[in-house]
């Protein structure tokens, strides 16, 4: 039974891409909460560099080798990009755009020096092959398991172990690393850790998903988490759904329009992205205009209460106090005064008689609390001043 | 082939004019995007350009390279407005804006690419020059178009140049002085588009950012005006693009794009080594003899309060005694005294018989032993 499951290439696919997706996410998270995610560029691009000088050393295309070797140039790239960084001849972004670009030219070179006939052409360094992954498989017991499987649910045991392992010194680390310094935790050591794993990652995924599709998968799912929630185990329970559900539908919809499946999950991410970006239930742009819309609403209420009690009892109140004035006085056109005036009655601040608006209770305790926070003891200013 | 044939040739003709074009433009507005550290962003606009790229095709049905060129520059921009949107209306921070548009809108063009390749368009081979560059595919017609853009963009730098430059320096400024700063930056990051779309070709949209940012980087390493830095940017950026393109266009098979990126960038490397006053080389040399001048002016100021404690002008110390007093060897420190005349080797006089050899201080040691504490003091003060 579990034979004809590893037989199944679209299963097979979507496991992996969901893999790569949940793998990279995991660290991720960290690196897009550190505000550092465009590191996850420049190491996808690196490790092009790390994965050829590794092939042309020991002729493995993948596996264990493979990953360590290869991800210690993603760390090579940080490394010098932080030591340009340091020197400060060259600002931190332009050292990020200066160092990768120069490890990604030697990496491709070297292929089309070395390597044209192998496996790993320039179009798979960019766009990876995950609908072959099923193609290239290793036997386990009687079981023909695709490597791409194997090595990307390694690293996603290893980035989730990393992560539960050390979840309280990531935590500190991320949001007050002076804290963690500290506390003796070495936020720069587990730093360069995370990076490393990242760039092992990248390796494992490279086959998978190649270069640059790597950096959706690694941004793209934690930020869509990050718009959806505060806390931060949540973020990876997010980054996983979000990982799975482009994973799927990014599938499907290549399949159904026959184009690339790696680019269409990366893009799927992105779909999720946005959906989160404008309908989140906190942070999405719908819910920021109806939140805003509300104040207004409440605003209005109260500007009217307070407009209404001001001229309560005076001589005044028949003319002020009517649909009719609020447009001149309050500079709101008929059907905003209308519009107001329904909701205020409809929360039982004020009432109509006849043409007269007039506070009920509610709205005259409203309105006092308004104009004299301080009268009922719980402003500061007569407390401070006696 | 000889030089001369080399120059007659007609591909390597295009070739070199495409990358000169390639490197003006690229080193003059990479110039600014630097500067206003938006380096990432050309990284960003550059892989945007790809669905723009295979928009054009599809729309244009075969390789027009206006077309083409127009859809890139549509979908760069859109993708740094994009970017904008995310980071303006949401909590996500700008790198995370970054690296997301620039990695959906480069797996949109995947499957736009993948998309073009499924519709058995003969001209479509075209298309993947566009990853990494291939300036052999460079045709006439295409010159034309790169050195219109460039033309366009230089004069706008040259008839906005004052505005650009307070734009990238000092925007509080810029706006108090009632220039239009939002539409002067949106005009500068057009322009980074403009230049990318003009690299396309050359190095591809995988490393065009680097394009921009490298001859920047290695020309603000030589000077500190804006005018030095933009003009050497484009010598830089020229130069390094002509090198790279046209031993790519010899060599067949190697992809244009990374040899122009490492030619730059072997200047960029010189640079930081080498430039006057900037270099690391220069800075070494400083440091190194800054600590020997050091070194020497305390074994000096030793040998002055010595003859200063005894009220002896001329009091002899031994080297085995200064050693020990500094605690490491201060022979060479000694010896640089000597080069200079503040202190004297002598011999031990007639009385002490068999006695060692001494150093001593000379009149102007002295007086410049004394100068030295004396500024020393003074700093104190």
């Amino acid at each position: 039974m579990l034979a004809s499951l590893f037989d199944n290439a679209a299963l097979m696919i979507m496991l992996v891409g969901a893999l790569v997706g949940i793998a990279s996410s995991l660290v991720g998270t960290f690196l897009v909460l550190r505000g550092v995610s465009m590191l996850s560029d420049a190491i996808g691009h690196s490790i092009v560099f790390g994965i050829v000088v590794v092939w042309l050393l020991t002729h493995q295309q993948s596996g264990p080798v493979q990953i360590v070797g290869a991800a210690l140039t993603g760390l090579l790239t940080v490394f010098l990009t932080e030591l340009l960084v340091s020197t400060r001849r060259v600002k931190k972004d332009a050292a990020i755009g200066l160092v990768f670009p120069v490890l990604f030219s030697a990496g491709v070179l070297l292929l089309n020096l070395y390597a044209r006939d192998v496996h790993i052409d320039t179009h798979t360094v960019l766009l990876g092959e995950i609908g072959f992954v099923w193609l290239d498989t290793l036997t386990i017991g009687d079981y023909r398991v695709p490597q791409a499987l194997l090595w990307m649910g390694a690293m996603t045991l290893i980035n989730g172990a990393f992560v539960t392992l050390f979840y309280k010194e990531l935590k500190i680390a991320t949001f007050d690393e002076a804290l963690a310094k500290a506390l003796g935790l070495a936020p720069g050591v587990l730093f360069y850790l995370l990076l490393l794993l990242t760039s092992g990652t990248a390796v494992a995924a490279f086959d998978a998903v190649g270069a640059v599709l790597f950096v959706a998968f690694v941004i793209v799912p934690p930020s869509a988490a990050y718009l959806l929630t505060d806390r931060l185990w949540m973020m990876f329970v997010y980054g996983a759904l979000v990982s799975i559900a482009s994973s799927v539908s990014g599938y499907f919809l290549a399949v159904a329009w026959n184009v690339s499946i790696g680019g269409m999950m990366a893009v799927m991410t992105g779909v999720f992205l946005l959906l989160a970006f404008l309908v989140g239930p906190r942070y999405g742009m719908v819910a920021q205009v109806l939140r805003r819309r509300g104040q207004r609403r409440v605003n209005e209420i109260r500007t009217l209460a307070v407009h209404l009690y001001n001229h309560e009892d005076g001589p005044e109140q028949w003319v002020e106090n009517v649909t009719q004035a609020l447009r001149e006085h309050l500079l709101w056109d008929g059907a905003k005064a209308n519009r107001v005036v329904e909701r205020s009655c409809a929360a039982g601040l004020i009432e109509r008689r006849g043409e007269t608006l007039v506070l009920t209770a509610a709205g005259r305790e409203m309105a006092r609390e308004i104009l004299e926070p301080t009268r009922n003891g719980t402003g500061s200013l007569t407390t401070t001043v006696s | 082939m000889s030089l001369l044939g080399l120059l007659h040739d007609y591909t390597i003709q295009n070739v070199a004019i495409g990358a000169a074009l390639l490197g003006l433009i690229s080193g003059v507005l990479g110039s600014f995007a630097v500067l206003r550290k938006q380096s990432l962003l050309g990284d960003t606009m550059s892989h945007a350009a790809l669905p723009g790229v295979c928009i054009g095709f599809i729309v244009a049905g075969a390789r027009e390279m206006g077309i083409i060129l127009l859809g890139a520059l549509t979908t760069g921009a859109l993708a740094a407005l994009v970017m904008l949107l995310l980071t303006r209306n949401s909590r996500l921070k700008t790198d995370a804006g970054l690296g997301i548009t620039l990695s959906t809108s480069f797996a949109l063009g995947v499957v736009l690419l993948t998309h073009i390749q499924n519709m058995n368009n003969a001209a479509q081979g075209g298309l993947d020059a566009f990853l990494f560059g291939q300036a052999a595919a460079t045709l006439r017609g295409d010159l034309w178009i790169m050195g219109g853009i460039t033309v366009a963009a230089l004069a706008l730098v040259i008839a906005l140049w004052k505005e650009f430059k307070l734009v990238s320096f000092d925007p509080e400024f810029a706006a108090s002085l009632g220039m239009p700063v939002m539409w002067l930056e949106v005009i500068l990051t057009v322009m980074i588009a403009l230049a990318v779309v003009v690299g396309l070709q050359m190095v591809g949209v995988v490393l065009m950012a680097a394009m921009i940012i490298a001859p920047a980087v290695a020309a603000r390493q030589w000077s500190h005006r804006l005018e030095g830095m933009v003009m050497l940017a484009a010598v830089i950026g020229v130069s390094g693009g002509v090198f790279g393109a046209v031993l790519s266009a010899l060599s067949r098979g190697l992809a244009t794009g990374p040899l122009i990126i490492l030619s730059v960038s072997s200047v960029v490397m010189v640079s930081l080594l080498l430039a006057p006053g900037r270099g690391f080389v220069w800075e070494g040399v400083r440091l190194w003899r800054g600590r020997r001048r050091l070194r020497y002016q305390q074994v000096l100021t030793t040998l002055y309060r010595l003859a200063v404690h005894h009220a002896d002008p001329v009091f002899r110390s031994e080297q085995g005694m200064l050693d020990t007093y500094h605690g490491h060897r201060t022979r060479a420190a000694l010896r640089q005294l000597q080069k200079r005349g503040l202190v004297e080797w002598r011999s031990a006089p007639p009385d002490e018989p068999g006695g060692a050899k001494h150093w001593v201080l000379t009149a102007s040691g002295f007086e410049e032993a004394k100068r030295i504490l004396d500024s020393l003091g003074q700093e104190e003060r």
